[in-house]
């Protein structure tokens, strides 16, 4: 993958411009799809703080970027896939190969690994346990909001030879290699990050947390189809995406005592399934590949889809794992550590000597009883 | 069935115009996204004056005892 032009072919299989223009890419498909495996596990993450133990989460976190999210990348995301070929199946930016699958997997490992202490009340109820830090969040979505734009870009081939051999014409294309354009793509995201916003405000009565993170759903619910919707569609179908996953978010949460802590299921498993699925209906009768042999985009082939990467390649291991992980007694911290709080645990010292340092401060400023009165001591 | 105008990816691409699906309904789609626009900054005056209102009659009965 280092500076290499690609020479003679190293197998009878290629020619020499495959062989030419793999050795210029290579490496910028393995870093680009590197990135997506990370994706995969810090989707994961998010679900499970606060009660996993780091060395099951790190088993699962490569079982997910490395096994899962490959399978089906190559299933589903790959010009000659096997679903793409005889299911029509469509992503283009991976609402469920990366979305879905990831969503799901959380999904099963939650299952197993159980709510965090207090997350439920004696009667059964959820309680809402709130961000600590809500400006730190926000800044951490947009974060995630401004990555997302590359990564888009990072799930195309941006300047192809849409005509092959019909008359020189570039644009870029999908991982499929149909066309689309950068313009497109742009345009589609912002509509859908829009989209997204403007219903999870609306369905989330304004809370912050819940408008931000469905920009985010917005943005995935629309993904599968973004490099085709008109950017009106691709606002309107990220607005409904939200309320699919807003809605069994919260159902899912009280009927089953899932509890999601930062809505990572809902917010890319949830949404990646809708996305997979409305693709199937808004996209209907649409080539999925330059080769005509390939079956169509179609609603039932982009159901088996959804379920196939929330299910089959998402929730299934994901449940497999965290119960082969829950019988070996290493999937959950003990309880103590829980009440104590993971960082107390782990840097008791350091919280003790700035206990110390406070004490003293206050005591040499005077302020000690001002404070001890405002903490009601 | 098809939503599109495009039946494959074959040929003469660039000459295909646009590749969205539902072309025709541009007028449509455009008018229901200004309504979903507007739409939103209504409710969410609404919505905003109702939580003052709201938050308004909390804190004159806690001043009230």
């Amino acid at each position: 993958m280092g500076p290499h032009l690609g020479g003679e072919p190293v197998s009878e299989s290629l020619t020499k411009e495959d062989t030419a223009t793999w050795a210029r890419l290579n490496g910028v498909f393995w870093a680009a799809f590197l990135l997506f495996s990370w994706t995969a596990a810090s989707i994961v993450s998010g679900s499970v703080i606060e009660r996993i133990r780091s060395s099951a989460f790190w088993i699962l976190a490569i079982l997910i970027g490395s096994v899962f999210w490959v399978v089906d990348a190559s299933w589903g995301w790959h010009p000659d896939g096997w679903m793409v070929q005889l299911l029509g199946y469509h992503d283009a930016y991976t609402s469920g190969v990366i979305h879905a699958v990831a969503g799901g997997f959380a999904l099963g490992i939650l299952l197993v690994l159980g709510p965090r202490i207090g997350k439920f009340r004696p009667d059964g109820t959820p309680r809402n346990i709130v961000p600590h830090n809500p400006w730190m969040v926000t800044i951490g979505l947009f974060f995630i909001y401004t990555g997302f734009w590359g990564f888009y870009v990072a799930c195309n081939i941006p300047l192809f030879d849409i005509q092959a051999g019909e008359g020189i014409s570039f644009s870029a294309v999908t991982i499929y290699l149909t066309p689309t354009t950068l313009s497109a793509i742009t345009v589609n995201f912002i509509m859908a990050l829009t989209g997204g916003l403007l219903m999870g405000y609306v369905i989330s009565k304004g809370d912050a947390y819940w408008t931000y993170s469905a920009g985010l759903a917005g943005i995935i619910a629309a993904s599968s189809g973004n490099d085709l919707y008109h950017p009106i569609q691709a606002m309107i179908i990220a607005a409904l995406g939200v309320v699919f996953m807003y809605k069994l978010h919260f159902w899912v949460e009280k009927k089953f005592k899932i509890d999601d802590a930062v809505g990572a299921v809902a917010v890319h498993g949830y949404s990646g399934f809708f996305g997979v699925i409305i693709a199937g209906f808004v996209l209907w009768g649409y080539p999925t590949s330059p080769n005509t042999d390939y079956a169509t985009i179609n609603p039932l082939g982009q159901i088996v889809g959804a379920v196939i990467m929330f299910g089959l390649l998402g929730f299934l291991p994901g449940y497999i794992t965290a119960k082969i992980l829950h019988g070996f007694k290493i999937l959950r911290i003990p309880r103590e550590i829980e009440l104590l709080g993971l960082d107390l645990a782990e840097y008791d010292h350091r919280y003790l000597s700035e206990g110390e340092i406070a004490k003293a401060e206050c005591e040499e400023g005077g302020d000690i009883k001002w404070i001890q009165d405002k903490l009601g001591e | 069935m098809t939503t599109g105008m495009v039946e494959n990816w074959v040929g003469t691409v660039s000459q295909l115009g646009p590749i969205y699906p539902f072309v025709g309904w541009e007028f449509f789609m455009s008018i229901l996204g200004l309504a979903g626009w507007i739409g939103w900054h209504v409710w969410q005056t609404r919505f905003e004056s109702k939580t003052y209102e709201e938050d308004l009659k909390r804190l004159t009965k806690k001043e009230g005892g």
